[in-house]
């Protein structure tokens, strides 16, 4: 089924009715599960009629595979519980934590990339793997501090992931830039050096920059068109590894579904042909 | 043994790391971890606070809706940031976020002038109970009707997951609630006395009414197990006065019954 999805788009309760409506040729939705986690009522009736039409992805934000600790038990039995009701295409998470001693962060915060850290989230990915009985993408963050004590660099620490646990990786291609930004570090160095291979998929969000500090901290704010810049990673990568699935992720400040459909429409003509985008 | 068990690595720096982060998130203190200093001292520190403080105070606000209407967006969020820092999430559905936040405005201070605000919170609360419980069929009104008149006093009538009851003594809290639960023009006087709310979710919209004392008495003891003649007795002792039949229909019609046990038409139908 992966292999017939092209570009997608969040869906956002405001969304339901245009996107049950959608006919575009390998379209397809991504869902934070966390917010259809429930016992029943509308919301899961919304999605089970647009996975009647349409694929969809389970794109987790809670998982907290970079905490020190397993996955919390009862979170991924309620994941595996809700994969078996969707049965989405892709299911996907960070190399982030943001559930630590019955405490949830809503966010995706960062970690030393230690030799122990990695024992640790490749145990975690291997444990989720077994449970949902299927391969996951493994997404890189952005990045805001400047945090002392890595002992591999993201590319290498992603790359020994899916080795230790065969686990794909998904490529979130405003992370790059926006981290690029603030670490300053070329983002085409790291977008020509991240593993072509794993990658399930990719996403594709705007910015913004920090209220105080301006251009100088851009934060990940997914409530932005994709940047030019962004688009030009993307193109550069699509042309390097070839198509895969890709996401037009928007959370907040969110336009008409015609203006996201038409940032989706331009995503899938770059998959269908990166050379001619790029002349 | 799971063999899994063997291959985790003891916590160790990662897990310190990670209590020394979640408090400096949190809490406004200087961290006593030097490293988590040096941390928090970074400007960029501030977005991972601002994301989480933030996330946490809009979760609230939009689940407590009625509630930020009626106190406005200022007192509210500054309220919700007092009780994130209390209450911090247990786990990620934010949906179910804030369960305590009725509890916590009893005792919030600036919350004293406003005696029925807990109450709103609660009538918010059960909307997003309602919203999110198992889907069930409602009881039909025929399968009542169709009782044998012998058994009607014996059945007992099961609440539908979805509804939510309850009956404040001082306060006219369902008026209140229910006019800022939506975004229409508020007008008219509220005329002041106790009052009680049913929400229910027979199907996909949450619906709901103002039910008077009787009718919550009525459906407490239906939850409570209690057959038909028992739930009629505990609404009579609660108002001598009560119209019976008229309430029936009123549940009925609002989908505040799942089922009834014993099933007058299933035994008929197994028994032929």
């Amino acid at each position: 089924m992966t292999a017939l999805l092209t570009a997608g788009l969040s869906l956002k309760p405001e969304y339901y009715e245009a996107a049950l409506a959608s006919t575009a040729a390998g379209s397809w939705f991504e869902v934070h599960p966390e917010n259809y986690m429930v016992a029943g009522g509308p919301r899961l009736g919304w999605l089970e009629a647009i996975r009647s039409r349409h694929a969809i992805s389970m794109h987790g934000v809670a998982l907290s595979l970079a905490a020190d600790a397993a996955p919390d038990a009862a979170h991924l039995n309620r994941l595996a519980e809700l994969a078996r009701r969707i049965e989405p295409a892709l299911i996907s998470e960070h190399l982030a934590w943001s559930t630590w001693r019955d405490a949830y962060h809503p966010d995706l915060l960062p970690f030393p990339r230690t030799t122990a850290a990695l024992a640790r989230i490749a145990d975690n990915v291997s444990r989720t793997q077994d449970v949902l009985q299927r391969r996951i993408a493994v997404e890189n963050p952005s990045h805001y501090l400047a945090l002392d004590g890595h002992e591999w660099t993201e590319i290498d620490f992603l790359k020994e992931l899916t080795l230790r646990t065969g686990c794909g990786l998904l490529l979130d291609v405003n992370n790059v830039y926006v981290s690029a930004c603030n670490r300053d570090f070329p983002a085409e160095d790291y977008i020509d050096a991240f593993p072509g291979d794993p990658v399930m998929e990719i996403h594709l969000a705007g910015h913004a920059p920090d209220p105080n500090l301006g251009e100088r901290l851009l934060i990940d704010s997914h409530d932005a068109p994709v940047a030019t810049e962004v688009w030009a990673l993307y193109e550069r990568v699509i042309r390097r590894i070839g198509a895969r699935p890709t996401l037009i992720e928007r959370d907040d400040n969110l336009p008409a579904f015609s203006v996201l459909d038409a940032e989706r429409a331009r995503a899938a003509d770059i998959l269908r042909d990166p050379l001619a985008a790029a002349a | 043994m799971n063999p899994l068990e063997t291959r985790i690595p003891a916590p160790g720096a990662l897990a310190e790391f990670q209590t020394g982060f979640s408090r400096a998130l949190f809490d406004d203190e200087a961290p006593k971890n030097a490293d988590i200093g040096a941390l928090k001292a970074q400007p960029a520190f501030a977005v991972y606070r601002n994301t989480v403080i933030k996330a946490c105070i809009d979760a609230l606000q939009a689940n407590y809706p009625a509630v930020s209407r009626l106190v406005g967006d200022e007192w509210f969020r500054a309220a919700a940031a007092v009780y994130v820092r209390e209450h911090k999430p247990q786990q990620p559905m934010l949906l179910q976020y804030g369960t305590g936040f009725a509890d916590f405005l009893t005792g919030f201070g600036p919350a004293a002038e406003l005696p029925y605000l807990p109450g709103v919170a609660r009538l918010d609360r059960y909307w997003t109970e309602a919203h999110v419980s198992a889907d069930q069929q409602p009881l039909d009104r025929a399968a009542v009707a169709d009782l044998a008149a012998g058994n009607f006093f014996r059945v007992w009538l099961r609440p539908h997951a979805a509804a939510r009851w309850t009956w404040f003594d001082d306060a006219p809290v369902y008026a209140i609630w229910s006019r800022n639960r939506s975004d229409t023009p508020i007008d008219g006087e509220i005329d002041w006395h106790g009052e009680g709310a049913l929400l229910s979710r027979p199907r996909d919209v949450v619906q709901w009414i103002e039910l008077d004392r009787a009718g919550c008495a009525f459906l407490d003891a239906c939850a409570a197990g209690a057959t038909l003649a028992g739930a009629a007795k505990a609404a009579l002792e609660s108002d001598a006065n009560a119209d019976l039949a008229g309430l029936m229909s009123t549940l009925l019609d609002a989908g505040a019954f799942a089922r009834m046990s014993p099933d007058d038409r299933n035994h008929k139908e197994k028994s032929s």
